[in-house]
């Protein structure tokens, strides 16, 4: 019996190795695909109607509780729209910081990735606990360079997850400069770790994949894309960050807790992350991460979704080497923060979490109380391109029995390092054959 | 040997940080995993494994029928059952859909609100079922979440400290940022866990853990509000995190009662 046209529905109990919990359903029929539906069942925590009336001096400490991976990405965006809104203007002392601990954080959640979630795919394996018994010595530095993002989240936010120290203006309190030095040997193994962890996975078998992506980042003139810059794409888009709405769209699926996002007119996805920024920004990678593009046998930039796994290697590498550099030339912040004067105003920003654009924006009052807050995070702008890639996908994978499909499915979806916590539970992976 | 017990990991309404507490115990996971058998992990694992397990860690708050009805089921299932952090233990900082219109919030946020489904309330998992061990913070502290699984383990009563952040400030060698900057710091009502950071950052802790054992909040804020901070800045520095945790609420509710009567 042909299998691609039996009528019969398979289900898979749960999409892993994410965060958050949501769902795919794929409908064929007669082996043609009838519909894909990435469905985000998380359910809505309203963070954008119960910020209206809080001080906006605790938005930093509450849009962190959206995701708990990335709550740098939050705090740092709600604090460079806030700051425009009320037209406060930070030091360079305390941009480098902000830099900093964005490093940290770009190591603890591509660190966890690649290692932990992403690399068991590679093996077909369901863990890298299971893949800690193959190659311990992988798994080992994955746990090591992960925690020396953790560190130096500790270190400057005061803690990893929900760091305490970011501010409005800057931080609270600046960091003890003995701190920093104490973590620097460990920052110099650091680099050449994330350098070994590239090539392993450079090394990894990857299907022949391509799409035709708009890639999307931010850009910046003299750096690697973190707290600021211009937002660009592969197809000539260069815009300022304050005419994102005029470029791009939410629409709310029936499916979906998370608002979806597409480019307009055409209302077309795009891609946000790691493969979009290495292909957009190569040549502001830092000097061996840079090298490191070239050595490891991608032409960048790819469009092919399966070496996202290099691209946060890539990441990493350059997260390090960046750290490196701000820590060993550290000066004393002060102030750690600069005065606010409230008023009535309003102000956006975007900025790269580890998963790829991120953008804010905030109206505030004169009393210190946030009007209106709209937040667009990173994997509802990648829902539609992800979806466009199953339909894409499937047709190479439909040879084998659905269940085998349906891993396949999963481990591309997986390439995107989906954050559903952020988008709005249960990602549920459900092939319906009639 | 023995069989090992079985952990399962259940998510609900959260941000993913408490279980990613057991993922960030770098030195300690793999140690763990041996352990016990991981048996549920969505977030670390693609190996799933039915109940029954001998031991049920829940992250987040109950906001949807659906996991209103699947906590139970989860309680069916599980020997044990830990609740980690303040969405679980309390209801979380969604929870302040409890003083709010949530038709109205589904309208700010969704343009079509009518494909959403969702309760008014956002409630602790003990409101729900029965609750072996509540385990407090927003996050979690990691070394809390190993002595309590380490102590069930060898079966013994986990050491989790119940004092006020208050108190860790004095064991820091931290000057106190109420007295000496007449910050409002709700460390003297909250319990210990994040080993006092927020005083160490030069700013008033803002009640991670929820309210410490005979905590008083009445009276801490009688003496802010005697010390010229208002209504406008305690009422949200008590609503946040643990908005719904009893002490927290009830002093959030006699404040707002307050600025009501003053207006």
């Amino acid at each position: 019996m042909d299998r691609r046209k039996a009528a019969r529905t398979i289900t898979i109990e749960a999409l892993t190795r994410v965060e958050g919990e949501g769902g795919l359903s794929v409908r064929l029929s007669d082996g043609a695909i009838e519909d894909v539906q990435l469905r985000i069942y998380e359910p809505p925590r309203f963070f954008e109607a119960f910020l209206r009336g809080r001080p906006l001096r605790e938005v930093p400490d509450i849009v962190a509780r959206i995701c708990g991976i990335c709550p740098v990405a939050y705090q740092m965006t709600a604090v460079h729209a806030i700051e425009r809104a009320l037209g406060a203007a930070i030091t360079p002392e305390i941009r480098r910081l902000r830099r900093l601990l964005y490093c940290g954080e770009w190591i603890e959640s591509h660190g966890l990735h690649m290692h932990l979630l992403h690399a068991p795919d590679f093996f077909n394996l369901p863990s890298g606990i299971a893949l800690a018994e193959q190659h311990p010595e992988a798994v080992t530095r994955g746990l090591r360079l992960k925690k020396q993002g953790n560190r130096l989240l500790e270190v400057l936010g005061g803690r990893a997850i929900h760091p305490v120290n970011v501010a409005v203006g800057g931080f609270y309190r600046a960091p003890k400069l003995e701190q920093f030095a104490e973590l620097v040997p460990d920052f110099e193994w650091g680099l050449e770790a994330a350098i070994e962890a590239t090539r392993w996975a450079a090394g990894f078998t990857f299907p022949e994949f391509t799409q035709n992506y708009e890639l999307v980042s931010l850009s910046h003139p003299d750096e690697y894309p973190m707290n600021e810059g211009r937002i660009v794409s592969s197809r000539g888009l260069s815009i300022e960050v304050d005419d994102y709405d005029r470029e791009f769209a939410e629409v709310h699926a029936a499916h979906s807790t998370a608002l979806q996002s597409e480019r307009l007119p055409a209302r077309t996805p795009y891609l946000v992350g790691p493969l979009a920024r290495v292909g957009l920004n190569l040549d502001r990678l830092s000097p061996k991460a840079r090298r490191l593009a070239d050595e490891v046998g991608i032409e960048w930039p790819s469009q092919n979704m399966f070496h996202s796994i290099v691209a946060r290697g890539l990441e990493l590498t350059h997260a390090f080497e960046e750290a490196l550099e701000i820590l060993r030339a550290a000066s004393q912040a002060r102030p750690s923060r600069v005065p606010l004067v409230d008023r009535d105003g309003e102000g956006c920003a975007a900025t790269e979490a580890p998963r790829g654009l991120i953008f804010h924006r905030y109206r505030v009052r004169a009393d210190g109380t946030v009007a209106e807050a709209n937040i667009i995070p990173p994997t509802s702008q990648n829902q539609r391109q992800i979806e466009a890639d199953l339909r894409g996908f499937l047709p190479t994978v439909l040879n084998g029995d659905d269940e085998a499909a349906a891993l396949e499915c999963e481990k591309l979806i997986r390439n995107y390092d989906p954050c559903i916590s952020c988008s709005t539970h249960f990602l549920k992976l459900q092939v319906e054959r009639t | 040997m023995a069989t090992r017990p079985r952990l399962a990991v259940f998510k609900f309404a959260s941000c993913d940080g408490c279980q990613l507490s057991l993922l960030d115990a770098e030195d300690e996971l793999l140690e763990f995993a041996g352990a016990v058998e991981i048996a549920y992990f969505l977030e670390a694992t693609s190996a799933i494994a039915p109940g029954p397990y001998d031991i049920g860690l829940v992250e987040g708050s109950i906001t949807t029928a659906h996991d209103a009805q699947r906590i139970q089921d989860i309680r069916a299932q599980c020997r044990t059952l830990i609740t980690i952090g303040a969405c679980a233990t309390s209801g979380g900082i969604q929870a302040l859909r409890n003083w709010a219109d949530t038709d109205e919030f589904l309208q700010a946020v969704y343009a079509s609100p009518q494909y959403i489904s969702t309760l008014a309330t956002s409630t602790a998992i003990a409101d729900h079922v029965r609750v072996d061990f509540e385990l407090r913070g927003c996050p979690i502290n990691q070394f809390q979440l190993l002595e309590v699984v380490g102590a069930l383990l060898q079966g013994r009563t986990p050491r989790v400290a119940r004092h006020a952040v208050c108190l860790d400030c004095k064991r820091n060698g931290t000057v106190c940022v109420a007295v000496a900057q007449g910050l409002a710091c709700l460390g003297p009502i909250t319990q210990s866990g994040c080993g006092a950071l927020c005083p160490g950052c030069d700013r008033g802790c803002y009640g991670c853990f929820g309210p410490a054992l005979q905590a008083n909040p009445r009276s801490l804020s009688d003496q802010y509000l005697a010390t010229g901070h208002g209504p406008a800045q305690l009422l949200p520095l008590l609503r946040n995190y643990n908005a719904a945790a009893t002490a927290f609420r009830e002093e959030s509710e006699r404040i707002e009662r307050l600025a009501g009567a003053g207006d």
